[in-house]
């Protein structure tokens, strides 16, 4: 299982934010797109950054005022970008090892899409359903001989 | 009138591909009450079950018992299956808007990606899904030429399909014979003369992405030896890390690969090398354009950011003398004729699903898709179910919010006289049931599970048409 096989259903628009857009900007988008993390892209759309939930929260305990500051402030600079090629299950290792949540993942230096630790998890849960129900009708079958 | 979505007027569905997740998602359709739903499947083959029939190797019977569950979907007075009826040559995705509120192509990935390496297209190299197809009686594919005069073979790739080549190429006739692999390539499998055979895969044994069961299985041939080199059965550091987390089936895997890097030849008939870490550079022809060997670089692993492990060529090549080479380095989707497709991944771009028109990122009203075609060519039948199930849910929530399509003759009656123009050779799942009563009586006589029909014509003859 590959990270295109995730992206592959996930094929709307990439929702992305400036990094000179406020915050409230970007708490709204989490809210409005009922997601959990902006990838930050600067004006030559070249990605420059990832804002979570968690920048937000972490942020926050600092400035109770942050809604007007610009999204750069907070925002993670240090990201980790994936292939469509990576393995789903290194992803979820990596994911897991380096506790972060979310992951852009990058083709030919564009943006093609970002896949969260619920993505991973959904994936993996659907593959072991896939496994177990494939195994239950064999299992079936061989009673059935 | 009824309200749409009533059993008098039920949302009325078109579902494009016959194989598992087309069938997964009918069940689920036709188990909602709100609204309810009438479907009609097609297929540009005469029969159903796509891969499970034509994909599934012919020596793997129970993995394709699974159409015993889709034939009792089939019996569902609310389905109707209509075979031999292929989108873009009979019908169009505009001809289905007027008879249904809903459409889901769930056509699978039928083609094999080019290794892109000089030589790729000499006499002699194949798609291992074209072999698979001639192997398994899919009509298409039935007059395909193999030179199985040819001693030696090799097989790029580590995925399942390259594993079920090569097995079939090393099995037994003895073997075959208990299989419903299709008459004649029983035959021409009887005569070949391969003698040993190459999987080749690009990254370590941790990496390969055949199964446990599988590997075991190479190493249990009748009149086959199987091997592994033992250097290039050892794990490199990455892979031994990466192994540390790992599902027992995985480490099992590995385990069995290194077990087979100590076997001693037994003196049977054919050799099978698994090999690993190399990647063919270039298939070399001789002056009639036919392949002789393959030139081979080493590789190496090394970890990508996001920690999967890639192979990277390291300055090492060899050369493989072979007669015969089949790319088996994944199944790829082909596109529908008016249905969005994106060309490098080979999928039609959804969103859980929803069709998405790639100019607007936004969804197609009333178009959705399941399967291979929508998330690529990865697991196993099974995970067609869940997959199914998502779509699904979309389907259903986007029909109680009326965004469906405003068929102008939703009318299952008006359906039928319009296939029957376009394909007046259309089949029914009753004349399917007919077809596979006789080919499962025609195995019986020779002691097999089946004997398949494999000419598109044979199957209308048989039904009298």
């Amino acid at each position: 299982m590959k990270v295109r096989n995730i992206l592959a259903t996930k094929k709307g628009r990439i929702i992305t934010i400036s990094p000179d857009e406020p915050v409230r900007r970007a708490v709204s988008l989490f809210v409005e797109h009922r997601i959990g993390a902006l990838v930050v892209l600067d004006e030559a759309e070249r990605l420059v950054g990832i804002v979570s939930e968690r920048d937000v929260i972490r942020a926050a305990v600092q400035d109770e005022l942050l809604f007007d500051r610009p999204v750069r402030d907070i925002m993670t600079r240090q990201v980790v970008i994936g292939m469509p090629q990576d393995d789903v299950i290194s992803v979820a290792h990596t994911m897991l090892e380096r506790r972060f949540r979310h992951l852009p993942i990058m083709e030919e230096e564009k943006l093609v899409g970002i896949i969260s630790i619920g993505d991973v998890l959904k994936t993996q849960r659907d593959a072991y359903k896939g496994e177990v129900e494939t195994l239950e009708t064999q299992i079936i079958a061989q009673g059935e001989d | 009138m009824s309200p749409l979505g009533t059993a008098a007027q039920p949302i009325r569905v078109a579902i494009v591909g016959a194989g598992p997740a087309g069938f997964y998602a009918a069940e689920r359709l036709l188990k909602e009450s709100d609204p309810v739903y009438e479907i009609d499947m097609y297929d540009r083959l005469p029969t159903p079950f796509g891969l499970v029939r034509n994909g599934v190797a012919p020596d793997h019977q129970k993995i394709k018992s699974v159409t015993a569950a889709f034939d009792r979907i089939a019996t569902n007075p609310r389905f109707r299956f209509f075979g031999n009826v292929e989108l873009g040559r009979d019908v169009t995705v505009d001809d289905l808007k007027d008879f249904y509120h809903q459409l889901l192509y769930s056509t699978g990935a039928q083609t094999d990606r080019p290794l892109g390496i000089p030589g790729d297209d000499l006499l002699g190299s194949h798609p291992a899904t074209e072999f698979v197809a001639w192997y398994n009686g899919h009509p298409d594919y039935r007059d395909c030429q193999f030179d199985l005069s040819q001693e030696r073979v090799a097989v790029v790739g580590v995925g399942n399909v390259a594993v079920d080549v090569a097995r079939i190429l090393c099995r037994t006739p003895e073997e075959l014979v208990k299989t419903d692999i299709a008459d004649y390539a029983l035959e021409a499998l009887r005569h070949s003369r391969v003698k040993e055979v190459f999987i080749l895969g690009r990254r370590g044994p941790a990496q390969a992405a055949f199964t446990a069961p599988e590997a075991k299985e190479l190493g249990e041939l009748a009149d086959c030896d199987t091997f592994v080199l033992p250097e290039e059965a050892e794990l490199d550091p990455l892979s031994q890390d990466s192994l540390a987390g790992a599902d027992r089936a995985d480490v099992r895997k590995v385990e069995i690969i290194q077990e087979l890097a100590h076997r001693q030849p037994t003196g049977k008939s054919k050799r099978l090398t698994l090999r690993f870490l190399v990647s063919p550079v270039e298939l070399i022809g001789d002056d009639q354009g036919r392949v002789i060997s393959m030139k081979l670089v080493k590789n190496e692993l090394y970890a990508t950011a996001a920690g999967s492990l890639r192979s990277r060529a390291i300055d090492q090549f060899e050369t493989l003398d072979v007669g015969l080479v089949f790319r088996s380095i994944g199944y790829r989707g082909v596109p529908l004729p008016g249905v969005p497709f994106h060309d490098s991944w080979g999928v039609i771009p959804n969103n859980n699903g929803r069709v998405i028109d790639q100019e607007s990122h936004e969804p197609v009203v009333g178009q959705y898709t399941a399967g291979w075609i929508k998330r690529g060519p990865t697991g196993v039948i099974g995970t067609n179910k869940p997959d199914a199930a998502e779509t699904v849910e979309m389907m259903i929530a986007d029909a109680r919010e009326n965004r469906i399509l405003h068929a102008t003759h939703p009318n299952s009656a008006e359906v039928e006289s319009f296939v029957r123009r376009r394909q007046p050779q259309y089949v029914s799942y009753q004349d399917w049931l007919k077809l596979d009563a006789i080919e499962l009586n025609r195995g019986k006589e020779l002691g097999r599970p089946r004997l398949k029909f494999t000419r598109v014509a044979d199957m209308l003859a048989a039904l009298e048409r």
